[in-house]
């Protein structure tokens, strides 16, 4: 009996696509209703943020970025996913959510200060609804069952999404910010970006569970398996998560497949003590830019010369973001004490003196 | 004026913040329709409503993200972690996250969060419920950890904890929920965090101390004082900032201290205070600052804890220890 049931839950999560390896429409009935000006937009999107994970490699190789995880191999679920947002909703990052917060409204040069740990990387602008990319793994998805919460209670008509990995779908903090969003009927999307590995860890190890996504069941929450590695697809799972959040149907999980074609962090990861790289050609071969490009030159509405001015435009934009970076002002620790807390207790005015004074010698 | 215990002064605060701002809300395990295991927010979800005042799934790190989040859309949440033991549960969203939101934004977000929570030994709870854990939250930037010891104070404090814009941990000792009564206007005041009070005093010598330790040591001060020795008896009410202006003042006065704590001896309050001390006065002492406190052990089972937490006698023991130095 239980294992039956098990059987049929599990049978439940096939995955959901609309363009296969070769850019070929799989789906007629899910395709999203995006015009050709949106689709191009998206393509543009990617193309960028894999020149611009490119250079951040290279910047980081030179000792000029700091912190860097890499993001090629997920650009469809990264950006797929922000792509059905509307501005007011908000996003909890995990750190390698970098792009979805840029493309968001954070500033390039300041995701670069991020990296850099300079704290003005984050300082969110005012209108941009983000977090700072979480290192706590999990720690964001708890959060989201608050925003989307305190976005119900506000009256307003819009979601908070979070992602995390594999990896983190193992935390407790995944399980109780579901639960939590799920009894309290919250506007919450929770992504899991299942990249294959936690670190080194292969996803078949973290949980018996066969799809992360059949998870939702347990906090009786919708669960979708997503392929992560086709833009389309996200984009329409999102969207109509957003809508059915937005509706008061309640939160939804979404699982989108994928794969990471770099180390971990820039910080001496070796993917090949964990990798073969047969495993790497098989999902190269899904990639998602691939597909797309073959989507839209089939549709006449993408060419090379359209590609190489957004390669163009993404590294002079890289370039000037790293400018504006490197002109930032070196933080002191008297600026840091002054963010500590909105009224400093004396003790802190006391050492922020202390370290005013060191600093002006 | 009217006679209130410390936990009706604690949910007069409390109704007290949610009339004055809509922003506030109150949540926790049992806080609803239960009104709390310690009936601390009895009444509250019938006068706010069930939006206001309400239940949250059994889960304290859901219980602080959740407040976080709330925090973040521009509510003032006031939750509750049942028992301070099960703070542990928590760690990161408390120490990890709230604390450090405003840091981590250079100042754009933070979290006007309010941590209600009962501790403090001496009424027989099973392990971890009674853990005396203020020493690990006054070592966590970011935070304000508040320790009320009267009816009064605990008002005013938490009413100051709830309209303060930064993550207030505000300890409740079990021991003195019901011990007494006092007077507490009926209207709307605040006690300042980061002030330490005197409760009694004194000319021979300073007794630093904080939570249910301020009534053993008053009792303490009035045995001492049979013996013609007048102590000082000061109230920290806020062991995170503390308020070593206070305490200065009076040891400048006496020229001797001690300093007394219901948790372990290692790290810590009364390490901090007495540190402290030595820095800033320490021309002023004819003795060693001498601390009282419990053992390093875990905190003990119900059975032991009579003869584990400090008392009167160990209180008088170090006070004549100092002044006979």
């Amino acid at each position: 009996m239980a294992a039956k049931t098990l059987e049929e839950i599990e049978s439940h999560f096939e995955m959901f696509q609309v363009l296969n390896e070769k850019g070929e429409v799989v789906n007629e009935d899910a395709l999203p209703d995006l015009t050709d000006d949106e689709l191009k937009e998206l393509m543009e999107r990617m193309v960028y943020t894999r020149i611009w994970d490119q250079r951040a490699i290279s910047l980081n190789r030179q000792g000029r970025l700091g912190f860097y995880a890499p993001v090629a191999g997920q650009e469809a679920s990264m950006l797929g996913s922000q792509f059905a947002l509307d501005k007011e909703d908000w996003i909890l990052p995990g750190y390698r959510d970098v792009p979805q917060i840029v493309w968001h409204g954070l500033p390039l040069y300041q995701a670069f200060l991020y990296s850099r740990g300079h704290f003005h990387g984050g300082q969110i602008p005012e209108d941009v609804k983000v977090l700072m990319p979480q290192i706590i793994i999990g720690a964001q998805i708890v959060q989201t069952a608050g925003v989307a919460l305190g976005l119900k209670r506000k009256g307003k008509e819009n979601v908070a999404i979070t992602y995390t990995g594999d990896g983190g779908a193992s935390q407790g903090d995944f399980y109780e910010g579901m639960n939590f969003a799920g009894a309290y009927n919250a506007p919450a999307i929770f992504v899991v970006q299942n990249n294959q590995f936690a670190i080194s860890v292969p996803v078949e190890q973290q949980s018996a569970a066969k799809t992360i996504a059949q998870k939702a069941v347990a906090a009786g929450i919708r669960g979708v398996r997503v392929d992560g590695m086709d833009v389309l697809a996200v984009y329409a799972a999102t969207k109509e998560a957003r809508e059915n959040a937005v509706n008061g149907h309640g939160p939804t999980l979404l699982e989108n497949d994928c794969y990471r074609y770099g180390p971990h962090t820039m910080a001496g990861d070796d993917p090949t003590r964990y990798r073969t790289s047969d495993l790497d050609d098989e999902w190269e071969k899904k990639d998602p830019l691939v597909r797309f490009r073959k989507y839209l030159e089939n549709k006449n509405l993408w060419s090379e010369d359209k590609e190489n001015e957004v390669v163009e435009k993404a590294k002079e934009d890289v370039k000037a973001a790293i400018k504006k970076a490197d002109d930032t002002p070196k933080q002191k620790v008297s600026d840091l004490i002054g963010i500590m807390y909105e009224t400093l207790p004396v003790t802190l005015k006391e050492q922020l003196e202390e370290y005013r004074e060191k600093e002006s010698e | 004026m009217a006679q209130m215990t410390m936990i009706q002064a604690i949910t007069d605060a409390m109704r007290t913040e949610l009339k004055n701002d809509e922003n506030v809300l109150v949540f926790g395990e049992d806080v609803g329709q239960n009104g709390g295991v310690f009936r601390a927010t009895e009444g509250l979800q019938d006068e706010f409503g069930e939006e206001r005042v309400f239940d949250t799934p059994l889960a304290e790190s859901g219980i602080s993200g959740l407040a976080i989040g709330l925090g973040l859309t521009g509510f003032r949440p006031v939750m509750e972690i049942q028992f301070f033991g099960f703070l542990f549960e928590t760690m990161d969203g408390v120490a990890g996250q709230m604390a450090r939101m405003r840091y981590r934004s250079g100042g754009h977000y933070h979290s006007p969060i309010t941590i209600r929570s009962p501790f403090g030994g001496g009424v027989k709870t099973p392990e971890l419920h009674a853990d005396n854990l203020e020493g690990l939250m006054a070592q966590s930037p970011g935070l304000k950890v508040v320790i009320p010891s009267t009816p009064y104070d605990a008002k005013g404090l938490l009413i100051a904890a709830i309209r303060d814009n930064d993550p207030v941990v505000f300890l409740e000792h079990m021991k003195l929920y019901r011990s007494f009564r006092e007077e507490v206007p009926e209207e709307e005041y605040t006690v300042e965090i980061g002030k330490a009070d005197v409760k009694r005093e004194g000319k021979d010598i300073t007794i630093v101390t904080y939570g249910a330790m301020v009534h053993t040591s008053l009792k303490a001060a009035d045995e001492l004082a049979e013996e013609g020795i007048e102590a000082e008896v000061i109230d920290l009410r806020t062991v995170s900032p503390v308020d070593m202006k206070t305490v200065v003042e009076s040891v400048k006065k006496t020229n001797r201290a001690i300093v007394v704590q219901e948790a372990q001896r290692q790290a810590g309050i009364a390490a901090n205070v007495a540190a402290d001390i030595s820095e800033q006065a320490i021309l002023h002492l004819e003795a060693p600052v001498l601390r009282v406190t419990a053992p390093d052990t875990v905190y003990p089972f119900a059975a032991a804890e009579d003869v584990w937490l400090p008392g009167t006698k160990d209180i008088i023991g170090k006070t004549k220890a100092v002044m006979h130095f």
